[in-house]
């Protein structure tokens, strides 16, 4: 099953194997071991593609097509820390749009993109479950609530060292 | 040696978001310093979260509530004599009758805030485990039967009677089945699935196990949204924990009978919320709408017979297993077919943002204000929109509306997983309706037309009405484009994106005007 370099020329990857390995390489886990993957190398590169279709006997397709369809997932690398800002209704009801904007201007750095040292990414998500704290912002695994370009600044201030 | 004081200060990830840890780690050190000797425990939320972080002092078996505490307020707190219950700015008395939560009717939530999430004693000397010990001794048909009686409906939307569900599977013959637990809580404004999970994992566990028992399904999934980080490290524990005391695992409780549960993350597609977006997802597969049908009862995960319900479905069964309230009791609360409690909750513009389970058919008012003390900026309210982002919004004229399924329905509204998203007179309802159509752009699994174009032409037109751009035309086409998504969508996804951008131009037509309401 894993690592047929002969019939499909690509090479084997002992990090992928180790990590399909931790879920019996089940095809079915395929979302586990993609999360897997991204928290250890950053992202799910074009070149671990074809190792994990060979280790969970899945194509290619198959496995480029999951990578696209989740938004946690990304094929280049995101920034050391990741800031997600909910854009959902409960946070647009305080102010939600106004603290995007502030804190795209704290950051420099626009939604959806990655600061150019590689410090920070600011991605939208859609509710982070703290809709009575709103607004709500995720640094890192760090929850915040009644969220500021102030707080989330120092969050990430915090979350570098 | 006096035994130390116990405090209790909340570990769930909201209150985690405006400091509770902090708060903990200031109390042990000035508590040090002071050579005060105190126990800190963590709880889950009482759901209370204006008052957040909300600290609890034990005073004989009673306790008493300051908050919400700030790292600086401590010192000041120590020399009140809070240890002793004493005034402070931040002494809110004895938590259990603070009016918010003395109104309540806990049942799916009584454990929530008052226990160590983690701890199974803890569990087991509150109620816990009561109704998997019935199960455990009951035939199936009896198990299944009780839980129709209660009336339990499920609890992510659709409100379909967890008994029939149950009774099909349990009817199927092919093995193996499954017990899928869909914890993709994605509506913004709900919360009460990750504060059940953060503060009280068992109920659900148990839940589960329950309905594997009754429906011969020998492993369960628990499908969580990677958002709630806290929520998957402890539920993971509680599984963890569950298994070495025997209530999961190969024999449950001497029954003879097998049942166990893996946890899956989800990755950031609301669509997985949606039953059988979310059953591909376990199969490892994208998250895209199943036609239906087969249901999911016939045919679920992998095919085979699978029961799929939401956070909150499975961890009310344990209370109607169990004798308090157990099946009739349960369905004695409510209002007709809507029977029991709803945790509602407020979020978003409210002054008491919170968890307020109770019984069926109190009104929207009653909630928005006498819970909620109306907006958080203190201006008039406007809307609620109720539901989720596929719920509809309800005008102040509205308000009186009974929170039942059939009361909803009646006016265009639903109920959805509770969740109830205040905003005042500042909100611009023509700009909501744009955003109920870009949300359902931005999340489509893209499966089926109506959905996948229909979300993008919608946003078009929508943007075209509030610049001006030919508002009566665009507001035909609007109509048009809702019948054919409400009508040809595989999912509510696409079905019910209407319903929010519908409210919005029947209640607040103003707000779509030529001039964009300006006038």
């Amino acid at each position: 099953m894993a690592n047929s370099d002969s019939t499909t020329g690509s090479r084997a990857d002992e990090g992928v194997s180790a990590i399909c390995a931790k879920y019996d390489n089940r095809p079915d886990a395929l979302i586990e071991i993609l999360i897997d993957l991204q928290a250890e190398r950053g992202c799910i590169a074009d070149a671990d593609i074809a190792p994990l279709a060979d280790t969970l006997n899945l194509s290619r397709a198959e496995i480029h097509g999951v990578r696209s369809f989740y938004s946690d997932f990304s094929s280049a690398p995101k920034g050391r820390v990741s800031v997600k800002l909910c854009r959902a209704e409960a946070c647009k009801s305080v102010g939600g749009d106004a603290l995007a904007k502030a804190v795209e201007k704290r950051l420099s750095v626009q939604l959806g993109h990655t600061s150019p040292s590689g410090d920070v990414s600011l991605e939208e998500v859609y509710c982070l479950g703290n809709c009575a704290l709103a607004p709500a912002a995720l640094v890192g695994d760090r929850l915040l609530g009644r969220a500021t370009a102030d707080k989330i600044a120092n969050a990430i201030g915090k979350s570098k060292t | 040696m006096t035994h130390p004081t116990i405090i209790w200060v909340p570990c769930d990830s909201a209150a985690r978001s405006v400091g509770a840890d902090a708060v903990a780690e200031t109390l042990a050190v000035e508590a040090a310093e002071r050579g005060v000797s105190l126990e800190i425990r963590r709880n889950g939320s009482r759901g209370l979260f204006w008052l957040e972080p909300l600290i609890e002092v034990d005073i004989a078996g009673q306790r008493i509530g300051y908050g919400p505490v700030d790292v600086s307020d401590i010192p000041a707190l120590f020399e009140a004599g809070f240890l002793t219950g004493k005034p402070h700015d931040r002494h809110v008395g004895p938590v259990e009758e603070i009016d918010f939560l003395a109104r309540q009717t806990r049942i799916t939530f009584r454990r929530c805030g008052l226990i160590s999430p983690l701890d199974t004693n803890d569990y087991e000397s509150h109620g816990g485990w009561a109704g998997l010990k019935r199960a455990a001794i009951l035939p199936p048909a009896t198990i299944v039967e009780e839980v129709t009686r209660s009336g339990l409906r499920g609890r992510g939307g659709a409100g379909f009677p967890a008994g029939i569900k149950w009774k099909t599977v349990l009817g199927e013959q092919r093995t193996p089945k499954y017990i899928c637990c869909n914890a993709d809580e994605g509506d913004s404004g709900s919360y009460a699935d990750r504060m059940l999970m953060e503060g009280d994992p068992f109920t659900l566990i148990e839940g589960m196990a329950i309905a594997g028992l009754a429906t011969g399904a020998e492993h369960g999934f628990i499908y969580l949204r990677s958002e709630y980080p806290d929520a998957i490290a402890t539920m993971n524990t509680a599984i963890a924990r569950a298994r070495t005391a025997g209530y999961l695992g190969p024999d449950i409780l001497g029954s003879g009978k097998a049942f166990d549960i893996t946890l899956r993350r989800g990755a950031g597609a609301y669509i997985c919320g949606e039953e059988s977006a979310m059953l591909d997802s376990l199969e490892g597969k994208r998250g895209e709408v199943r036609a239906k049908p087969p249901i999911p009862a016939f045919s679920g995960l992998f095919g085979q017979p699978t029961v799929v319900n939401n956070v909150l479905t499975l961890a009310t069964v344990p209370m109607i297993l169990s004798e308090d309230p157990g099946p009739e009791g349960y369905a004695a609360l409510g209002e007709g077919r809507s029977a029991g409690t709803q945790p509602f909750q407020l979020a978003g513009n409210v002054r008491r943002g919170g968890l307020v389970e109770a019984p069926f058919g109190l009104t929207l008012r009653q909630l928005v204000e006498d819970f909620g003390g109306g907006s958080l900026t203190g201006r008039p309210l406007r809307a609620v929109q109720a539901g989720g982002p596929l719920g509809a919004y309800i005008p102040v004229s509205q308000f009186d509306t009974p929170m039942t399924y059939e009361a909803l329905a009646e006016i265009g509204a639903m109920l959805g997983h509770g969740g109830l998203t205040l905003f005042d007179d500042n909100v611009d309802m023509a700009e909501m309706a744009q955003f109920a159509f870009e949300f359902c752009a931005e999340e489509s699994c893209g499966k089926c037309t109506p959905c996948r174009v229909g979300a993008v032409r919608g946003a078009e037109t929508m943007a075209k009405i509030r610049s001006g751009d030919s508002v009566e035309d665009n507001l035909v086409l609007i109509e048009d484009l809702a019948e054919v998504m409400v009508d040809g969508s595989l999912c509510a996804m696409g079905g019910l994106t209407p319903m929010p951008v519908r409210s919005a131009i029947a209640h607040f037509p103003e707000d779509f005007s030529a001039d964009g309401g300006k006038n």
